[in-house]
């Protein structure tokens, strides 16, 4: 049984609808795009969906009482629920500035983007 | 005297005060917060400067990027601007409060960068119990995101404009539970790559419904939601009620120009924000206006340009005691265009025009009508604002107006 799932290419403004054709979760497939970068992303979106992640963490003595924190690159969507519970369990002390690592999740770094 | 008084410390404001400070100007930027930055530092997604840093960053990322390079400038924090005066064409007061009292400053331009207030609940027509648990998406996204408190765990969100989505999506991995988005129009509002959000969630997104009484005792406890016709009537009978414990209202921005119209500024009534020319200057000469504040924008980027650019401006006002320009040119609106800025254009300098159509099309063409200008273009949405760079060359072919329209390509 194949599949086609239909986007709008994010990578740039041109917004393409890019349609990628999986069978047997084979892509076997794709049409719509303009560039290869859109080509790739939109596999990638479909075989393996990645998202930057960000969420905030209490800070202690700080000027805001939550510094803001992304992971440094995207990481696999089924792998967020966990991650998010991961970042509820930390707390951090001030100060803490933009770009300070402060945690890792299965190798992936957490960084601060808010000082603190 | 100062040469610029910048009247807000957000994306806009920071960029242009930069920009002054590397013309040789002397400035001093005012912010009504007690951090500069804005709504920037609570929007902690991902998304900005991919057009200025040429980077992907966070809002706050963005933010300390600018703050960075205000090294050696004159700022106030907790600092509300009260009134502007325009005491003449070369000389301007600003009176403020800071934690120092009331003081009054003088300068020769001003440049307004005082960003958007939120639509709220009143103004699209809902009506209900006056309960806890109504936020706009801008409180919902202090709590969570400043303050670390969520707002509720059973939500509904009016709007599916970027920030409607975006807070979808921090709702989402915060663990409440988004139970729909409901949009007015027949299309969604927000950029595409937040549109994937509702995607990423399971989010149920209503188009052409609207959110029309909540009720509850305390607490918000059921919402009215009824569809639409597509003259955004009301249909009698699609009616049906949401459970949730909140309710966030995300209906848009609209420019705060409070204290511009108090002394005068003209405001155009489809973008909300001042009529200008090509150095971002408003109908009062040496006051300039950048950011949200001129029209709501989709992209940090575009607002810090336009800060940039109204700094170039008010140095060319000091230099020249006003802008100067022969003839001005009217941008006006054809078919298919909602909004569009700068208004009158010299044809002596490059311009970049910001704009956004109506409704969405495929396939068109936008079209400067007199100056014989087309530009073929895959796909037009009223959520993603066109930035269309015109050549002086260009500009000065038209003799007094220039009609910007999109229409379908043949
Ligand atoms: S396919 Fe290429 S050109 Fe089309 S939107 Fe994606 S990145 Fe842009």
């Amino acid at each position: 049984m194949s599949k086609v799932y239909r986007f709008t290419c994010i990578v740039c403004p041109l917004s393409c609808t890019i349609e990628v054709e999986v069978e047997n979760g084979e892509v076997k497939n794709v049409k719509g795009y303009t560039c290869p970068r859109g080509k790739e992303w939109a596999i990638e979106e479909v075989t393996n969906p990645k998202r930057i992640v960000m969420s905030v963490i209490p800070v202690e003595g700080g000027r805001l009482p939550t510094v803001s924190v992304k992971t440094e690159k995207p990481v696999p969507k089924d792998k967020i629920p966990e991650l998010m519970k991961f970042l509820a369990g930390i707390k951090v002390k001030a100060p803490v500035r933009v770009g300070d690592v402060i945690a890792e999740f299965e190798g992936v770094k957490i960084v601060v983007t808010r000082d603190a | 005297m100062y040469d610029v008084v910048v009247i807000g410390g957000g994306p806009a404001g920071m960029a242009a005060t930069i920009r002054a400070k590397e013309l040789g100007l002397k400035v001093l930027l005012l912010d009504d917060n007690d951090y500069l930055g804005g709504i920037l530092l609570q929007c902690i997604h991902p998304g900005f400067g991919i057009h200025y840093f040429k980077e992907e960053l966070t809002g706050p990322e963005f933010a300390y990027r600018l703050m960075n390079k205000l090294d050696g400038v004159e700022v106030k924090t907790s600092a509300r601007v009260l009134e502007i005066i325009n005491y003449s064409d070369l000389e301007k007061f600003v009176v403020f409060t800071s934690p120092e009292g009331v003081q009054k400053v003088s300068t020769k331009t001003i440049i307004y960068t005082a960003g958007a207030r939120e639509r709220h609940a009143f103004e699209i027509g809902i009506v209900g119990d006056r309960v806890a648990g109504i936020y706009t998406a801008g409180e919902a996204q202090t709590l969570m995101d400043i303050y670390g408190i969520m707002p509720g765990k059973e939500i509904v969100i009016v709007g599916s404009g970027d920030v409607g989505l975006i807070m979808a999506r921090r709702f989402s991995l915060e663990g409440a539970k988004v139970k729909a988005v409901i949009e007015l129009m027949p299309y969604p509002g927000g950029l595409a790559r937040n549109i994937m959000i509702l995607k990423d969630f399971n989010i149920p997104l209503y188009l052409s419904h609207k959110v029309v009484e909540v009720r509850g005792r305390g607490r918000v406890e059921k919402i009215k939601v009824v569809k639409v016709d597509e003259n955004l009537r009301e249909i009698s009978g699609t009616e049906f009620w949401i459970e949730a414990d909140t309710l966030v209202i995300s209906a848009g921005l609209i420019p705060n120009v409070k204290l511009l119209t108090e002394i005068g500024v003209v405001i155009d009534p489809s973008t909300g924000g001042p009529i200008v020319n090509d150095r971002l200057e408003t109908s009062v000469p040496g006051i300039f206006v950048a950011g949200n504040a001129l029209l709501i924008n989709d992209l940090v980027d575009y607002v810090a340009e336009q800060g940039e650019l109204a700094a170039e401006g008010a140095k060319e006002f000091i230099e020249n005691g006003g802008i100067p320009s022969k003839r001005w040119i009217r941008l006006v609106k054809g078919e298919n265009i909602r909004l569009l800025a700068p208004h009158y254009l010299s044809g002596e300098r490059d311009v970049w025009i910001y704009a956004r159509v109506a409704r969405p099309m495929e396939d068109v063409v936008v079209e400067f009508v007199e100056i014989g200008k087309k530009i073929k273009l895959p796909v037009v949405k009223p959520a993603e604002m066109l930035r269309i760079k015109l050549r002086a060359k260009e500009i000065s072919k038209a003799e007094d107006k220039i009609t910007m329209k999109v229409v379908k390509h043949e």
